[in-house]
């Protein structure tokens, strides 16, 4: 049945792909898989591979080896098809400036086909979605970023995509446009529509991702739902030192030789697991603030490098 | 290893022509009162200068009134000026700093699509502009309207199209937007000044009469003054011929270069 078939067709597989680009392996034997109707999180510093992976997905990018199946299509022989089913957000602002943000709506309307007479509709629906209903006649080159960002969603949702592609949807803005992109985000995954964003901040990927992959140097690092990382390699928390230089290297030499896993957070020095250190430690350094273990403390875990 | 394999080819679907198209309309509306007014002004003051300037000294070319002959040959060049520059300028602007058609390659848009839509609506733009001067000459100078003239927009458009080509294909070439002066000044001038507009290329020693046939602009030319003084023989369909593979061969030389420079 049509329906079955539908929810049992990963919405992306993702198969043994590798891509060079002469000596450099961007992208080195990653294996993923999406389920329909989920938001997927890749997680991994910059250059970790996550923007080649997304191209790759739209046919922008070819594998050099591996198979890639989006929506049951197979990328790049079918890409187009593929890309007729799925909406892009890009992580640089490559809108059409001097347009009206209805008018860089109108030409994308063409460019997923949409039918001449629906597409006043489309584009009407577009706009209300990104909270742009009263700025449809202003020229994109007078937007915020903010708003920028929310034109490029609705750009990329103008043909109601059953895939969405956000490329670090929310790079370089502030708190506050984060928080209001994040809702929207969430929005969109609470009406079916499969999400596969990449981003390098934790909080985001936390906060929205059902799953994540966690890349580094174009590997994939661990996979799976954050709660399940959290707890097969971060435990429950982390205690945080503050204090001058050499009092954090004390601290750092002393959980080393302890065989403790720490992390330097800025400011402070982390120690991981916390709830698993013995008190005596807690006695000799006192003065610790107890949080909640993060992704970041997993792909410092996993990988002994920073995230940022 | 070798290089991944670019997948072949789709047949090119008209609607995404079309989309291509609508977005180029878009932006027309907002841009076209400086490109009118440049696209249709630097022809004619060459054409005035030269023509009426010239003309004071020269008044008959092979029987046609200097000015008319500069009027209907500076048809063809203006095509090729209208082209060649979007071609290159807008392309590379929008593929480097824009970053445009990474945006709309994301879409179910094909390469192909995407350079086969730019070249025709420059194309399309530049031939129409480029009678401007054949219709100056005939309100003011004399030229009398002829059925044949009729094909003179197509042939524009052809014209156009070759140099569209031409000029996406040079724009996947470059690597820095100032290269595109080494084009201009070793190509597009010189094919500009040797392709009959000005002086009939009969008087050239042989030789160059030979290489200037291999200027598309000398076709151009050709086919529009035969177009434009009933003259049309069958050597006109040699030069249409020319022109149409001309077109062709840019038209393949752009596509292939530009899919290598915008999928990974």
């Amino acid at each position: 049945m049509v329906v079955d078939f539908v929810i049992m067709t990963p919405a992306l597989e993702v198969r043994d792909v590798v891509k060079r680009f002469g000596d450099i392996t961007a992208v080195d034997h990653l294996t993923l898989s999406v389920e329909r109707g989920t938001c997927f999180g890749l997680l991994g510093p910059n250059g970790a591979g996550k923007s080649t992976t997304m191209r790759m997905l739209t046919g922008q990018a070819v594998a050099t080896s591996g198979t890639i199946s989006v929506l049951g299509l197979d990328v790049p022989r079918e890409g187009k098809r593929a890309r007729a089913r799925m909406g892009v957000v890009p992580q640089i602002d490559n809108l059409d400036l001097q347009l009206t943000c209805r008018a860089n709506l109108w030409a994308w309307a063409a460019m997923y086909r949409i039918p001449r007479e629906k597409r006043q509709a489309a584009v009407d629906r577009a706009l209300e979605i990104a909270s742009l209903g009263d700025r449809s006649n202003s020229v994109a080159e007078d937007l915020s970023g903010g708003m920028r960002r929310r034109l490029l969603i609705a750009r990329g949702l103008i043909h109601s995509p059953e895939l969405v592609l956000l490329d670090e949807p929310t790079v370089g803005l502030d708190p506050q446009v984060r928080a209001e992109l994040w809702s929207l985000i969430d929005q969109l995954r609470s009406e079916g529509v499969t999400i596969v964003m990449s981003t390098h901040y934790i909080e985001e990927a936390e906060r929205l991702a059902d799953d994540v992959a966690i890349m580094n140097h174009g590997r994939l690092v661990a996979q799976g739902a954050p709660e399940t990382l959290l707890a097969a390699h971060a435990g429950v928390q982390a205690a945080e030192f503050y204090g001058s230089p050499s009092r954090l290297r004390q601290i750092e030499n002393a959980a080393s030789a302890a065989g403790l896993s720490t992390r330097r957070t800025g400011p402070s020095i982390s120690v991981l697991r916390a709830e698993s250190v013995p008190p005596s430690f807690f006695d000799e350094f006192d003065d610790h603030v107890l949080r909640a273990s993060n992704l970041e403390d997993v792909f410092v875990l996993l990988t002994g490098e920073g995230l940022e | 290893m070798s290089a991944p394999d670019i997948p072949r080819l789709r047949a090119v679907e008209p609607a995404a022509i079309a989309a291509i198209w609508s977005r180029e309309l878009q932006l027309f509306r907002r841009y076209w009162r400086p490109t009118t007014f440049s696209a249709v002004l630097e022809p004619t003051v060459y054409f005035l200068a030269l023509g009426l300037g010239l003309g004071s000294l020269i008044t008959e070319v092979d029987g046609i009134p200097y000015v008319q002959f500069v009027g209907t040959g500076i048809v063809a060049s203006a095509a090729m000026a209208a082209a060649v520059f979007p071609g290159m300028f807008n392309t590379f602007v929008a593929r480097v700093f824009q970053k445009v058609y990474d945006g709309i390659l994301a879409t179910p848009i094909s390469p192909a699509e995407l350079v086969l839509g730019e070249g025709t609506w420059i194309s399309v733009k530049a031939g129409l502009y480029a009678c401007a001067p054949l219709v100056i000459t005939i309100l003011f100078f004399g030229l009398a309207p002829v059925p044949t003239m009729a094909i003179i927009p197509f042939v524009a458009i052809l014209t156009g199209l070759g140099f569209a080509f031409f000029g996406q294909w040079v724009s996947g070439i470059v690597t820095s937007i100032d290269s595109f002066q080494y084009v201009t000044s070793a190509l597009v001038t010189p094919l500009f000044l040797v392709s009959g507009i000005f002086f009939p290329l009969t008087n050239l020693p042989s030789w160059a009469l030979a290489v200037a046939q291999l200027n598309p602009l000398y076709h151009s030319v050709q086919l529009v003054r035969d177009a434009s003084f009933a003259a049309m023989g069958w050597a006109d369909l040699g030069h249409a011929a020319f022109l149409a593979a001309f077109a062709a061969v840019m038209g393949v030389l752009a596509i292939r270069r530009l899919q290598v420079r915008l999928i990974d």
